[in-house]
């Protein structure tokens, strides 16, 4: 009985000590971020391993989700005579939510995990004390670059998702399915809002992006540093982020077109 | 892989973002309606009620369709709404007693302007202006009328 309660105390300390690290590792990050200025070089190749590399996935996924909106709307629209508002459909879900979170789970499980092994793998082999040892700060030379790569990339492949599933959904709808072109684009550009929706988008996507980067570098650098270590960072990155990014996503909605 | 390719790479990726982003300002939301449909004439035609008419509605005769609606203004002294249409110029052989009417396509769809070419000689030029129009049917008006209908079947 006594040694239950033990373990349920220690599972909660435990829990509550990781969030604090997780907190205070953030904190260092960002304190050390304007030092990245002087190296914008180490920036930009991180910028290709996270961002460029996961383009390829983000706009195949973003083309083909646009593309079933596409279908699946104009079924179900067609029978009140309202397949004009196809456009209006496919462009507001995609720029309010499918956009920042089909993208953010992608680039959970494309970049984040990647970050998350990369940094634990680091660990394990010591390259991160070695790098003490010489007096380089590795949160300012590996850490810091890599969550400035994944905060600047994701509002840049949510918007490349949701452009290229606008056009997926218009290649189905006006291309195959015969819905009238400018009414498509009318629509779509009376009832799409610049600031509520477009602005919201890329406010949400910025979010997911921080949020992403901070879980996958944290779970890689507080890794055990064994080969069980890093994979099951690796999986807890992706796991967590996907539970952060829907909560987030919830609140944030709740937030912004709640009223 | 060399930093150059790298850096061209990202160059690439930060563009194409940023197009994204400007094309969904532009093209998917209401900021701006950039862009023709090649060579075109305006006419006017002004109309008692517009309805759900919107900028770019489409504009068809015998349901096709040739032009888009371009502006709705009001005109503030004979109390009317004037329509700006866009005929694309392949179409430029509309006869000036041409009629204009609002019509909805569907139950709940887009509404939109039907032309429907009269018979004079003369054809519509640019800044032209339909004489013959026809308002929207405006839901509640019918409704009322109907209504109105029915009382006075009541009565007799």
């Amino acid at each position: 009985m006594l040694d239950a309660i033990q373990r349920l105390g220690r599972v909660t300390l435990g829990f509550f000590e990781r969030l604090g690290r997780g907190h205070l590792f953030l904190l260092q990050v960002l304190v050390s971020l304007p030092g990245i200025v002087l190296r914008p070089g180490l920036v930009l190749r991180q910028m290709y391993s996270v961002g460029v590399l996961t383009l390829v996935i983000i706009v195949v996924s973003g083309l083909f989700v646009g593309m079933v909106m596409g279908l699946q709307g104009y079924n179900t629209l067609v029978d009140f005579g309202a397949e004009e508002s196809l456009g209006v459909l496919v462009a507001l879900s995609l720029v309010r939510e499918l956009g920042p979170v089909v993208t953010a789970l992608l680039f959970a499980g494309r970049a984040g995990s990647a970050l998350s092994a990369e940094i634990g793998l680091m660990k394990a082999t010591e390259q991160l004390s070695g790098m003490e040892m010489m007096a380089v700060d590795p949160i300012q030379r590996v850490i810091a670059p890599r969550f400035l790569a994944a905060f600047l990339s994701m509002p840049l492949l949510a918007a490349i998702f949701s452009a290229v599933g606008v056009y997926g959904g218009w290649f189905i709808g006006v291309g195959l399915l015969g819905v009238d072109d400018g009414a498509f684009w009318a629509q779509m550009q009376d009832k799409v809002d610049l600031y509520d929706d477009i602005y919201n988008g890329v406010i949400k996507s910025i979010v997911f992006g921080f949020v992403v980067g901070w879980i996958a570098l944290f779970e890689g650098s507080d890794t055990l540093p064994t080969a069980e270590g890093v994979s099951r960072a690796t999986t807890q990155t992706v796991v967590h982020s996907a539970l952060v990014v829907l909560g987030l996503d919830f609140v944030l909605t709740a937030l912004m077109f709640g009223d | 892989m060399n930093s150059r390719t790298i850096e061209i790479a990202v160059g690439l990726f930060v563009a194409c973002g940023l197009a994204a982003l400007f094309m969904l300002a532009m093209q998917v939301s209401n900021l701006a309606s950039l862009g023709g449909d090649g060579d075109s004439y305006t006419v006017t035609a002004a109309f008692e009620n517009v309805g759900g008419l919107k900028v770019r509605s489409p504009v068809t005769v015998a349901g096709v369709r040739v032009g888009r609606v371009d502006a709705i203004d009001y005109d503030t002294s004979a109390y009317e709404a004037v329509v700006t249409l866009r005929i694309n110029s392949a179409y430029d052989a509309f006869p000036d007693d041409t009629s204009a009417s609002i019509f909805t396509a569907g139950l709940l769809g887009e509404q939109y302007v039907a032309l429907d070419p009269g018979g004079s000689m003369d054809n519509l030029a640019q800044d032209g202006r339909i004489q013959l129009t026809q308002s929207a049917l405006v839901m509640e008006q019918i409704i009322g009328q109907f209504l109105y209908s029915m009382a006075d079947k009541d009565k007799e």
